[in-house]
């Protein structure tokens, strides 16, 4: 039986609570870095982190981009949409394609 | 053009024929596979991005209404309203094999069956703001389920797509023409070594015809 995390700042995600996802407040891209890797390991399927948060910590979340489990997701946070969700999914069109053609480069 | 030296022997030209025979099959199941995967990759994909738009929308509807409920109620009915949530999320997660690239299969239950359990609070010291924050959460959840999931399936294949590209590569450009190119240089060398002992028995039939008969001087004669 798998869990769900929610990681970012405080205003973006204390409302994942009430669903029973488990919110994790963090600001520090250490501390992130370092509770990243203690979830990953600690019975989470998945991940939710805001793109705020995940900009900081890139090379953390690459490092599971190609394994199993985890699935961590970007989200949107309190303070806009940053369209670094959608450059992950662009990314791997890319990757897998050679060059963007389900976005058109938009 | 064979940059390595290769023994012309027949061994070794058995051998390489073999080698081509495996690599052209490779060669050819891997770009079925290639195909096949990059068809898949392409549907998921798309429903990746719709997924994520809806996704993104949803929650940036959510995030309009909670800032209004702060705004509506103090930062500390806030935090005491959702501290402790009724409701809980397990999931199950199970693996299904696409072309050999493990995706993931999320399903997901809750503690309890209410739907009204996501309310955590009592009605009467919290805004409205609030209520309608939470229920376009818990409308969206079933979506941002299958986002991870569609999301962690495009990462594995895209990676195992990337990975099946570059063998067919090496195998179309590389290990094919070298191999035939290592069966052309045996062939020859050995219909050489044929030509050059015929041509030799003809020499010394000729040598032993001479010796026995003394064509040559009887011929002056």
């Amino acid at each position: 039986m798998y869990k769900i995390a929610v990681m970012g700042d405080q205003d973006s995600i204390y409302g994942f609570a009430a669903l029973g996802l488990e919110p994790f407040s963090i600001t520090d891209p250490k501390e992130a870095g370092r509770k990243l890797r203690e979830l990953a390991e600690g019975g989470y399927a998945v991940i939710y982190i805001t793109e705020a948060l995940a900009a900081q910590i890139e090379q953390e979340i690459d490092r599971y981009a190609e394994a199993g489990l985890p699935a961590v997701i970007l989200i949107p946070g309190a303070s806009g949409n940053t369209g670094r969700g959608m450059m992950a999914v662009k990314k791997s069109v890319e990757q897998a394609v050679g060059s963007d053609i389900i976005f058109n480069g938009q | 053009m064979s940059a390595k030296h290769v023994n012309p022997t027949r061994m070794e030209l058995t051998r390489l024929k073999k080698k081509l025979a495996t690599a052209t099959k490779g060669h050819k199941l891997l770009k079925d596979k290639r195909d096949e995967l990059m068809r898949q990759f392409l549907t998921l994909v798309r429903e990746n991005k719709a997924l994520r738009e809806k996704v993104e929308a949803g929650i940036r509807e959510a995030n309009q209404h909670f800032v209004l409920a702060r705004a509506g109620m103090s930062q500390e009915a806030l935090n005491v309203a959702l501290m402790t949530p009724k409701q809980e999320v397990y999931l199950e997660a199970k693996t299904k094999n696409v072309m050999s690239v493990d995706i993931p299969v999320f399903e997901y239950s809750t503690r309890t069956p209410d739907p009204n359990d996501i309310y955590s609070y009592g009605f009467a010291f919290t805004s409205a703001d609030l209520d309608g924050a939470v229920k376009r959460l818990a409308d969206i959840l079933p979506d941002m389920l299958r986002l991870a999931e569609c999301e962690k399936s495009c990462q594995l294949m895209a990676a195992e797509i990337e990975k099946t590209r570059r063998r067919v590569n090496a195998l179309e450009h590389v290990v094919i023409p070298e191999t035939q190119e290592n069966i052309r240089y045996i062939t020859m060398k050995l219909d050489e070594n044929e030509r050059s002992s015929q041509t030799r028995l003809m020499k010394v039939k000729d040598m032993m015809l001479e010796e026995a008969h003394h064509y040559s001087s009887r011929y002056q004669d």
